[in-house]
């Protein structure tokens, strides 16, 4: 234990996402001894980051502004609309370079041990999003776990309503990898979702 | 397949042990309280990815220490497979196949035991949950993958009586409510892989069962093992006509399975899964927790048609744990490509009257190896020519092979 301010800071850190106490400590005195003017800049954003991001009102995305960049970038396709959880994934789905339509950012995935039940997710606007606009599928890329699957299939019997074309993202055996070395589930699921090519 | 080395190192009460096992029959010899047991549970782990006593692996680690390692060289034929499991208080255990990294799960594929327990009683006398996990163990022993199976049943059986809970304390039913359908999805279709996997076991394991017992008891009690679904006695307790059942028919989506040896009748079975659950939902709300599904199921045992809880008497209770035990052995023995599993059995000589033990002892010596555990060797039978391995004060001791004859009774302080 160190004292005041210190262990403050230390704790502080080490209530952020993936930081043990060890990194914590580590970060805490890398601050303590670098120089003034970077731990100033660090302190200035940390400040403004919550202030400047918002969500972008149309697909929950973060953002400086009422729409994100996706969003209003013209050129991309409004009819597709892929639906996720979190902000990490349109990272992840934009580095593929090949979806060209628009995001909605869920913020979540339905789980009640941790209180998180449709109310409090983004679907009060995606269906608004859905009727207001022309939409030829919605892509659901929600995690492949339990929860993820659960969100997938409430909102697949929410949207068969709007009789919007909705597809589910395929998984199975990962590129390059070895068929031996695949696990019997995601083997299973491969199978299960297997093509027909002839 | 046999066991030939065993090490640990911060393990239960072991600083660090050496242990050499011979084909056939071993025994492990030490006073109560030593770490015979612990030997079999370290060995039995392999097996199962569990202990056979305790839920945790907390347990298993040594005090003070953060981390127990247990090494085991197991052979079939010529080959042998050095088998590393590493227990970790904190984070995920992990292991080594052949000096290889790999995971934990993956140690079963290498090594099978079926161990034997004065706890084995419990299993016909005790809670339905010792049955289910009877059960249980032996699926995932054919088939690693249940075990994610039933790990995320119960994840939706927790979020769905989360979701109930809360339900009732909001009040706002029907819009909590509107997401208990998609868990319901969940629940049924992992629930009736689990239920019919369960089924097709117990029919498997029903003519070795009872050829066990009839080898243990010398006695022909046909003994009988059925499951009690909980779907079922719901859907007897509301009579569903048959017009509803015909209406859920349709509704329900088609199998997609690959798998044809699923076993069972898995449409059927979640059909009738979602009548049960449409039957029972006032309640389950009342109640605010998930009624019906393969976590309230039971496994009922009969001796002469009648139960074995509450009439049997001690001994046939014994005769039918045994059998249950000893009939997953001589079943695994007939399905395996890598020779028979190991049988350990656990001080379960002294629980036996001489008849049993002398019949039990028949029963196993066709067995590749056995490895058995006694507090003094007069509770083992005669007759047969043991590798014996001393235990004292969680140490392996060298041979004084004149001392097992002095009978050395000592209170129990297990």
């Amino acid at each position: 234990m160190y004292e005041g301010i210190i262990q403050d800071l230390i704790d502080e850190f080490g209530r952020l996402p993936g930081i043990g106490p060890k990194s914590a400590q580590r970060i805490t005195f890398h601050i303590v001894q670098s120089q003034s003017a970077d731990v100033t800049r660090l302190a200035e954003l940390l400040a403004t980051v919550r202030e400047r991001v918002r969500f972008c009102t149309q697909c929950g995305n973060v953002s400086e502004q009422e729409l994100c960049s996706i969003c209003r970038d013209a050129r991309r396709d409004a009819g597709l609309i892929c639906v996720v959880e979190e902000p990490k994934d349109v990272v992840a789905i934009e580095r593929t370079r090949q979806f060209r339509g628009l995001y909605h950012v869920l913020g979540g995935a339905i789980s009640p041990i941790d209180g998180v039940g449709p109310d409090d997710l983004n679907i009060t606007q995606l269906m608004r999003r859905l009727a207001d606009t022309e939409v030829r599928e919605v892509i659901l890329a929600t995690d492949p776990n339990l929860e993820g699957e659960a969100t997938a299939t409430y909102l697949t019997r929410l949207l068969k309503t709007l009789e919007v074309p909705v597809s589910r993202l395929a998984s199975g055996l990962p590129v390059g990898g070895d068929l031996e070395f695949a696990d019997e589930i995601t083997l299973g699921r491969a199978f299960e979702g297997r093509l027909t090519v002839s | 397949m046999r066991v030939t080395q065993l090490s640990v190192a911060d393990y239960r009460n072991y600083r660090g042990a050496h242990l050499s096992f011979q084909p056939g029959p071993n025994l492990l010899l030490g006073r109560n309280g030593q770490g015979k047991t612990n030997i079999a549970e370290a060995i039995g782990y392999f097996a199962t990815l569990s202990s056979h006593r305790v839920s945790g692996d907390h347990a298993l680690i040594r005090q003070g220490e953060d981390a127990a390692v247990v090494r085991m060289r197991v052979a079939h034929e010529e080959r042998e497979v050095l088998l590393e499991l590493q227990i970790n208080r904190s984070g995920s255990n992990r292991a080594q196949i052949n000096r290889g990294a790999s995971k934990p799960r993956d140690l079963p594929r290498y090594f099978s035991s079926i161990l034997f327990a004065p706890e084995d009683l419990s299993i016909v006398r005790g809670d339905p949950s010792l049955r289910r996990r009877f059960m249980d163990e032996r699926i995932v022993a054919d088939s690693p993958r249940m075990m994610t199976v039933m790990a995320d049943y119960d994840r939706v059986v927790k979020q769905r009586n989360t979701l109930l809970k809360s339900a009732r304390t909001s009040g706002t039913k029907a819009n909590q409510l509107s997401t208990l359908d998609v868990w319901d999805d969940r629940l049924v279709e992992l629930g009736s892989e689990i239920m019919d996997a369960r089924t097709r076991l117990i029919h498997e394991l029903g003519p070795p069962v009872a050829a066990a017992y009839h080898h243990i008891a010398n006695d022909d009690h046909s003994p009988r093992m059925t499951i009690i679904r909980s779907t079922e006695t719901v859907l007897a307790g509301v009579a569903l006509s048959e017009a509803e059942l015909g209406e859920i028919a349709v509704g329900a989506p088609p199998d997609i399975s690959m798998a044809t040896d699923r076993g069972g009748d898995h449409p059927h079975t979640m059909q009738k899964f979602r009548a049960a659950l449409r039957a029972i939902r006032p309640k389950e709300i009342e109640r605010a927790i998930t009624l019906v599904g393969p976590h309230r199921d039971d496994l009922f045992l009969e001796l002469n048609n009648l139960p074995v809880k509450g009439y049997a008497s001690h001994g046939e209770s014994w005769s039918y744990a045994l059998a249950l035990r000893l009939g997953s052995a001589d079943r695994m023995r007939a399905h395996s490509t890598t020779g028979d599993p190991v049988l350990i059995l656990d001080d379960v000589f002294a629980e036996l009257d001489l008849r049993r033990r002398e019949r039990l002892l028949a029963a196993i010596r066709s067995y590749e190896q056995v490895i058995v555990t006694a507090a003094v060797a007069e509770d083992v039978p005669e007759g047969f020519t043991w590798n014996t391995i001393y235990i004292h004060g969680g140490a392996v001791r060298p041979d004084f092979s004149d001392q097992h004859s002095t009978s050395e009774r000592t209170p129990d302080v297990e």
